[in-house]
């Protein structure tokens, strides 16, 4: 008996100090990497380091500006052809689809959340980089290799399709069933409720999942990596290469160790974009809880 | 509307298209039985087993370790932890934040956590980096399924006099196997597709190794290389790669799907 | 009929938040007797019974005063083990939830976490309260089969054959039959009937002819507090009380 009581009570505490660590993780997360990146922001102003253009690791010059621009471009990108997308995408699977139509799409969208990011990668350098390269840059008039910024765009706004679909479709389904009802009743057209009632009632819930989306944008590392072209300059066109963040931290992992400084910097850009997704996902996710209690 | 459930779709039969079309005329029974015959895919012989190998392993070793930190910390959200508790609010927002960080960033942490221990590029970084990538996602999608366990359900046990515990692990824990197995196989899943983390973290090796502590080679990497390298016929090569990989996703999703269905029978409406 | 009491409640009071669910609850259960709850609904007949086997404590921002005893023990005193209190109460609910795994595994769920191991003992606990239940003839032949593909009557049966097998003192059934249809509600009922000569059988209902047909004594509830108790002849023949009077016969609800 009273061995039954022991186990209960340390296999409790055991799993409550589990479960506090496992928060604790993400404070740890923030610490080391603030730690690690410590040596450069002691050295350097902060405003040089995220705004200067000149990027020369062997001078020990370390101005992140450049991959600063090529996140926001790609990312900026991503978002305007992903956006209206899957938000329409969304709309019609919560409002307007049956239940046979989601049990063929949904398996879908699971799938493209599976797929790895490398094999985006593979795909945009076989498809995208060649369609951008052959198609859209002749089009205006000027030579593309491929690899820039609106590939990188394309590839990403595909990879996060399944994030802000998944999680608007989850929004709009908690919008309660009445509050359709009673626009439909007054006469409004099914249209006509979706845009001025559902969309309306789950607007800071879609907002937050786009948010989500764009989030996982700024910190995709490999399929951008492959597809963006890697230059470190501010690019002034759809067409010019960029070297967003991540990819920065990616390629020059293996020399890290071997200039001084470089590792620290390369952990301030990791930092950077923890602060970024961080904040993001903070934002949307406190949204997101607060609806869900509303609905309770 | 349609157009955009369109392009969503298409899109990734597109994607899927692409692969199999590019993959599967450079594939062959080589590539899946051997180790690479030249340093670092260059030489374009022999095959990619020891990729496919260390990655299995390193998926393998992140779930089991993720599993185990993370099976206890959603039964513990739910089932010692009320409804209302601001704890468990405070750490699933944590855990929600950390599903979102990027796999290059626990790169990076995971490659201060080595430097810090004193470990090298070694399947051991691999799996610390990737089981820190996974967990966050393993809990959460386990606390979904243990949300939705009747409370009656519970009821029913401590009636019987079995105390939180006894609960929890004969009684939720059967009740939600399904949802569980589901949740490992998706990490495993993300675990055996990510590339970020394990840039700085496994290193590299043309053996197929099974020591934790020496370097070992990823599917992802091996196709992020041979992609790469100058050279045509290694570029076919990662085709063939990608292809691999493409198809243990899938099997994965599907086996995950099957297993619900088997290990779902004694669930309780 | 002369009993001894089995589980007394003084000075009950239950609240959730700032809303007092039962108010001021005082009463003597006898044992081996049937008692029935009534009360229309919403009103802590189902807080009521939930105090008997601490499972009030499961619920988020309750708060309770008063002493429940049982067998002259504070049930609500810290220093009790709470297991063994439920130990002694075996649970009926609205409805049947068996536990996900076999129906022999069902029964000897129980047994097995109160210490009980051997294969050969559990096999026959498991035949025994299976019979008790009057579910043993349907299952003998499917007993590693998942108890979820049983049917909702003997799922119920089968719950109850669950409760039993860790020789509870007391059964507390919580509107047991509502969710059965009206043969398996009856097999049900004649279980109880066969069982109150060995055990105390706490009922919440709020079908009077239930009540009347098995109760052998009555505990009337409104709106959390306990209006009238006693002898179920007295209750529904001779109510003292005026709102008892209404409610038995159909005016309130």
């Amino acid at each position: 008996m009273n061995g039954r009581r022991l186990v209960d009570n340390i296999g409790g505490k055991l799993m409550l100090v589990l479960t506090v660590l496992s928060g604790v993780l993400l404070l740890l997360m923030a610490w080391g990497l603030v730690a690690k990146s410590s040596a450069i922001l002691s050295l350097k102003p902060l405003d040089t380091l995220l705004f200067s253009g000149n990027w020369n690791p062997l001078r020990g010059e370390f101005g992140f500006f450049p991959f600063i621009a090529g996140t926001i471009w790609v990312v900026g990108v991503a978002t305007v052809i992903a956006v209206p997308v899957s938000l329409l995408t969304a709309i019609y699977l919560s409002e307007y689809a049956g239940r046979k139509i989601k049990g063929i799409v949904n398996p879908f969208i699971d799938l493209l959340a599976g797929i790895p990011s490398v094999v985006y990668g593979v795909w945009g350098v076989l498809m995208i980089v060649p369609f951008v390269k052959n198609y859209i840059a002749p089009l205006y008039g000027t030579f593309s290799s491929g690899y820039c910024v609106l590939t990188a765009g394309i590839v990403l706004a595909v990879m996060i399709f399944p994030v802000i679909i998944n999680v608007s479709v989850e929004v709009l389904n908690m919008v309660p069933r009445e509050v359709r009802e009673a626009s439909l009743s007054l006469g409004a057209t099914k249209w006509q409720t979706v845009k001025k009632v559902v969309l309306r009632r789950a607007m800071p819930g879609v907002i937050a999942a786009n948010v989500l989306g764009i989030a996982r944008a700024f910190g995709e590392t490999m399929a951008v990596l492959m597809v963006a072209g890697n230059v470190a300059m501010i690019p002034k066109s759809l067409m010019d290469p960029a070297y967003p963040l991540p990819a920065l931290i990616a390629n020059n992992y293996g020399e890290m160790l071997s200039i001084p400084l470089y590792d620290s910097a390369l952990f301030f850009a990791a930092l950077l974009l923890f602060a970024v997704v961080f904040f993001f996902n903070l934002v949307s996710r406190a949204v997101l809880v607060r609806i869900e209690k509303g609905i309770r | 509307m349609l157009l955009s459930t369109a392009i969503v779709m298409f899109s990734l039969l597109l994607i899927l298209g692409t692969i199999v079309v590019k993959g599967l005329p450079a594939l062959s029974l080589d590539m899946i039985t051997k180790a690479p015959e030249s340093g670092y895919y260059l030489g374009g012989g022999g095959g990619i087993l020891n990729a496919i190998v260390g990655s299995l392993l390193l998926a393998a070793g992140a779930s089991v370790v993720s599993m185990i930190f993370g099976i206890p910390v959603a039964l513990y959200l739910n089932i010692y932890l009320t409804r209302k508790s601001k704890l468990a609010e405070v750490i699933r927002v944590a855990l929600d934040v950390m599903c979102g960080v990027p796999s290059i960033v626990y790169g990076a942490f995971g490659f201060a956590i080595m430097l810090y221990l004193g470990v090298r590029a070694s399947l051991l970084g691999g799996i610390i980096a990737v089981s820190l990538l996974i967990m966050p996602v393993m809990i959460r999608a386990i606390d979904e399924v243990v949300r939705l366990v009747p409370h009656e359900l519970i009821e029913a046990s401590y009636s019987v006099g079995a105390n939180r515990f006894e609960t929890v692990f004969k009684v939720v824990v059967r009740q939600t196997l399904p949802g569980i197995i589901s949740a490992v196989l998706l990490g495993f899943g993300r675990g055996i597709g990510d590339a970020a983390s394990v840039l700085f973290t496994t290193g590299f090796t043309d053996r197929i190794s099974f020591s934790l502590l020496e370097p070992v080679a990823t599917l992802p990497l091996a196709i992020f290389f041979q992609l790469g390298t100058p050279l045509p016929e290694v570029q076919q090569r990662a085709y063939a790669s990608a292809f691999i990989l493409t198809v243990i996703i899938l099997v994965l999703s599907l086996s995950a799907r099957f297993l619900v269905s088997r290990y779902g029978r004694h669930m309780v409406k | 009929m002369k009993n001894r009491t089995h589980i007394s409640v003084e000075n009950l009071n239950v609240y959730y938040g700032d809303n007092q669910v039962l108010k001021n609850v005082t009463i003597a259960i006898p044992d081996k007797t049937i008692t029935a709850i009534i009360g229309p609904s919403g009103c802590g007949k189902t807080t009521l019974l939930r105090c008997f086997n601490r499972l009030i404590d499961t619920v988020d921002g309750i708060k309770v005063t008063g002493k429940v005893l049982v067998d002259g023990d504070d049930i609500f005193d810290p220093q009790q083990d709470v297991t063994a209190i439920r130990k002694k109460m075996g649970l009926l609910s609205q409805r049947p939830f068996p536990l996900p795994m076999s129906i022999y595994e069902n029964v000897a769920y129980g047994p097995r976490i109160h210490g009980t191991r051997k294969k050969n003992e559990l096999d026959v606990i498991v035949e025994k309260y299976l019979k008790m239940a009057n579910i043993w003839d349907e299952v003998k032949d499917r007993l590693h089969e998942p108890a979820s593909s049983l049917s909702i009557g003997q799922q119920q049966r089968l719950c109850l054959a669950r409760g039993l097998a860790v020789e509870p003192e007391i059964i507390l059934a919580d509107e047991p039959t509502s969710a059965l249809d009206p043969v398996s509600s009856r097999n049900i009922e004649e279980r109880f009937m066969e069982l109150k000569n060995r055990y105390t059988i706490v009922m919440v209902t709020h079908i009077l002819r239930q009540a009347k047909r098995l109760a052998d004594y009555v505990v009337f509830v409104y709106l959390g507090e306990l209006i009238e108790h006693g002898p179920s002849k007295e209750i529904f023949e001779n109510p003292k009380e005026q709102i008892t009077k209404e409610y038995i016969k159909g005016i309130i609800s």
